[in-house]
């Protein structure tokens, strides 16, 4: 558990960028710090590690004030990974992921095995072990960062803008490579970002700062986006947060209909609907069919692939999203596996939105929360 | 200063062949390096070699140069051309890799832009991207400058005079006013030329000024 | 005159002896050698400190401002104030010395402070970040990444020393300067020449083997390994699969160091003697 107790930082030319800061980050869970530019999220993560000092308040790791330890190592106690990976670009791949290690005296061979295996699990290729970083692309250069931060099995990670210099389908790759990671490591960890989507993703506990340092609100993603606390915030978690914010209501007993369904090679003459959904063999969506234009065999060049598929145990967003990308605006539901269960229509879950709850609209510890407590 | 007060005439004489023997080679020099650091940017194989090239020539120590010059150039040992084709040499290796690098760091959109508006050739290269590298050369051109100034002085150990003379004749004849009086005389050459290279450089980048009012 | 200076060249009379062209070589090559040593126990703790501290700049514009100063005349000027305050050989010996230590001192300060400076902020801070200590931050990050500017600095010292020493021999030192000098004054142009040309290929030799401890010794990350092939910066590809073809992409791609080094002449940017 990291403890900011009523941390401030002040710089000499008189300028707050973190303005008497108090949150607490649980153990095991990730905690986004999110908000504008200026509004001291990476001033506050990096005096975590203390590379800056905090000019009041303190900071405890599990009880323990920061401030007290020997900085260099708890630095090597902490995962730390940085925007632009940071990598050492006179050193290889394998040497940079054992930075940490060699530093802590672990013997070569423990070191390399140990680096090995965690290229592995952050999904690079044995063989980019040897390269050197400037013959990575930078998303690699990322995941060997994250790598890096992690050969020491670090019970805690501090991660400034570690995704945002990458394009946004590599972004989308490593926050997913991410999440898994943490689902099995289960790090206590502090993350900063711009970006309130990465932030509503990653984050058990998001925590908005606005310009000048000061805590806006802290709570989990689900009940930020449904009840951020001011205008503020409201604005900074942007416009379509009521759309974004069903991506956390589970879709339970969705109206499914049943859907007459074609494979590849059926001729269509005969069909009178606008448009069929066509299927694998598996029973698994392939794309939507007009048989009008058709008139034959389906051929694969025919389908119109556009539409989302959604998961029947997946949320209403994925419901309602499936409906609306769907060129016969039935929305494509699967099961687990892919098979096709059936399709819903987009009024269907409009009204089992409307009819569902708004999650914890008095939950006892919004105020709580207000005040920097949430998950603790 | 009583030995300078007396000597006037003499350090004017000197210095103004100072200025000939260090200003026409960085001129000359410039005109040749412009050329080559093109075509070392036009054909990316003739980068290393002309680099590696111009290196070579600016390992060859300058009393060397000097010397060697009337039997590569068939002078006379005395004449002064030596110098100037010798700082030539100096002037046109330290700028070929200079004036190359100086279009390499022309921004590619911008060059991109400029093919898109139609600029083709010449009109580009005396356009956009030579205008735009006038802060890398112009850099790389103060250096040559102050390194000429330094180098011509040595020239008077092989009896071409210039501000040198006054360091060698101080030298032989046991007056440290002499010598200091050329140390001065150097410098400030030295820094006159830096001066109206930085001077050119503004009058020829304006934007970079609008820049630093907005900041 | 070509022929006689072969002649020369090659004649086992000009070779031999205290004061022929081996013992002259060996001469030059021990100043130099001395000069950008001392120099380089000064200088490079000193880059080394105010690149990683950032403390102390004036000292690297001042050194860089004395090359204003032309070398002849620091020489003079030395030599008439030093030489006097020694007997024997000292007297010529010591002045010239002190004025190639003073001359070597600017390139090869900038270059150790320009590489620390160039270290790439991200990785210092990822350094710091994961706990090293400040002299590990030197040792392990800075030293490495700035070698290929450090070691174009020493480069650039000895190029200097090399040709300094040879003008030196106007205030009494030994060396192949002697061959010029002493040529130019008794007008016996064969030896100036042919002293020219060992001194132009002694320089040449050294520059040469500088380059290639330099290949040796620096981290083929900081150079692309192919060097040449590099030198145009070009803007990584981002991959959209961490698979085979981006990564080939990047490959391509690869970009060399700021300011990175090159085969022979890493040292033009600097003024010379």
């Amino acid at each position: 558990m990291i403890r900011f107790d009523d941390v401030t930082k002040q710089y000499p030319d008189g300028t707050v960028a973190v303005d008497h800061l108090t949150l607490t980050a649980p153990t095991g869970k990730i905690t986004v710090l999110v908000g504008p530019s200026g509004c001291g999220k990476t001033t506050s993560l990096r005096m975590v590690n203390r590379m800056i000092e905090p000019t009041s308040g303190t900071i405890t790791l599990d009880g323990q004030d920061t401030g007290r330890m020997d900085e260099a190592e708890m630095r090597r106690g902490i995962g730390y990974v940085i925007q632009h990976a940071g990598l050492f670009p006179h050193r290889t791949v394998l040497d940079n992921v054992g930075t940490v290690p060699r530093l802590l005296g672990w013997d070569r061979k423990k070191t390399r095995d140990r680096s090995r295996e965690l290229l592995e699990r952050v999904g690079l290729a044995p063989e980019l072990a040897d390269r050197y970083p400037s013959q990575l692309s930078g998303g690699q250069q990322q995941r060997v960062g994250v790598a890096r931060a992690l050969a020491a099995d670090p019970p805690v990670m501090l991660m400034d803008e570690p995704f945002s210099a990458v394009d946004p389908v590599v972004r989308d790759q490593l926050q997913d490579v991410f999440l898994d990671l943490q689902s099995e490591l289960g790090k206590t960890i502090v993350f900063v970002t711009h970006d309130i989507d990465e932030a509503i993703k990653l984050g058990d506990q998001v925590a908005v700062l606005r310009v000048g340092g000061k805590l806006a609100q802290v709570s989990d993603p689900a009940y930020l986006l449904t009840h951020p606390v001011d205008d503020f915030v409201a604005d900074f978690v942007g416009r379509d947060r009521g759309y974004r914010s069903l991506q956390f209501q589970p879709a339970p007993r969705l109206p499914l209909r049943s859907e007459r369904t074609l494979v590849v090679g059926e001729s269509t003459v005969g069909l009178t609907e606008p448009w069929v959904l066509v299927v694998d063999d598996e029973r698994r969506p392939l794309g939507w069919v007009e048989p009008a234009r058709v008139n034959g065999e389906v051929t694969s060049e025919a389908l119109h692939r556009g539409g989302t598929v959604a998961r029947a145990s997946g949320s209403l967003r994925g419901a309602l999203d499936a409906a609306l990308s769907s060129p016969s605006r039935r929305g494509v539901i699967v099961d687990d596996s892919g098979t096709l269960v059936g399709t819903v229509r987009g009024h269907e879950v409009l009204s089992l939105i409307e009819s569902a709850e708004r999650p914890d609209v008095d939950r006892p510890d919004a105020l709580a929360g207000h005040r920097g407590e949430g998950l603790a | 200063m009583t030995w300078v007060n007396d000597h006037w005439g003499d350090i004017f004489t000197l210095a103004r062949s100072h200025v000939w023997l260090a200003g026409v080679p960085l001129i000359l020099g410039l005109l040749i390096a412009l050329p080559l650091g093109w075509a070392a940017r036009r054909w990316s194989r003739l980068y290393p070699v002309l680099i590696s090239t111009s290196g070579l020539l600016y390992t060859i120590p300058s009393l060397a140069l000097f010397v060697l010059m009337p039997i590569i150039l068939g002078t006379k040992v005395l004449d002064p051309v030596n110098v100037v084709v010798a700082m030539t040499i100096y002037t046109v290796a330290l700028l070929v890799r200079t004036v190359a690098d100086g279009l390499g760091s022309v921004p590619d959109h911008v060059l991109q832009a400029a093919r898109a508006m139609g600029y083709g050739g010449l009109r580009r290269f005396f356009g956009v991207e030579l205008p735009l590298a006038v802060p890398v050369i112009a850099a790389g051109l103060r250096v040559a400058a102050v390194s000429n100034v330094s180098i011509v002085s040595v020239a008077s150990l092989i009896g071409v005079p210039q501000l040198g003379n006054l360091l060698t004749d101080g030298y032989d004849r046991f007056i440290t006013a002499e010598i200091i009086a050329g140390i001065v005389a150097c410098v400030v050459l030295a820094l006159v030329f830096d001066g109206l290279i930085l001077l050119g450089e503004r009058l020829l980048t304006p934007w970079r000024r609008a820049q630093v009012v907005r900041s | 005159m070509i022929a006689s200076i072969l002649e020369w060249l090659t004649s086992s009379a000009t070779w031999s002896g205290d004061s022929g062209l081996g013992a002259r070589i060996v001469q030059h090559l021990w100043y130099s050698l001395l000069a950008v040593a001392i120099a380089a126990v000064v200088a490079i703790p000193l880059g080394l400190w105010v690149g990683h501290t950032g403390r102390a700049k004036w000292l690297v514009t001042l050194a860089n401002s004395l090359r204003a100063v032309p070398t002849l005349g620091l020489l003079f000027a030395v030599a008439l104030w030093l030489g006097p305050k020694f007997s024997s050989d000292l007297a010529f010996l010591i002045p010239s010395v002190v004025v190639l230590v003073v001359l070597v001192i600017p390139p090869i300060l900038s270059g150790v402070y320009a590489g620390v400076e160039a270290v790439d902020p991200a990785a210092r801070d990822a350094a710091r970040g994961m706990g090293m200590r400040g002299m590990q931050v030197v040792r392990q990050v800075e030293i490495p990444n700035a070698l290929p500017l450090i070691l174009s600095g020493l480069r650039s010292a000895f190029l200097q020393v090399i040709a300094t020493a040879t003008v030196a021999a106007y205030v009494g030192l030994g060396g192949l300067g002697r061959y010029l000098i002493d040529g130019i004054k008794t007008g016996d142009y064969v030896s100036t020449a042919g002293g020219a040309i060992v001194v132009s290929l002694l320089a040449l030799v050294v520059d040469g083997l500088l380059a290639l401890v330099q290949r040796a010794v620096v981290s083929p990350g900081l150079t692309g390994g192919t060097v040449g092939r590099s030198r145009r910066g070009r803007v990584l590809p981002e991959d959209t699969t961490a698979t085979g073809e981006a990564r080939e992409r990047a490959m391509d791609g690869v970009r060399g160091p700021a300011g990175g080094m090159s085969e022979v002449g890493g040292t033009v940017d600097t003024p010379k003697a």
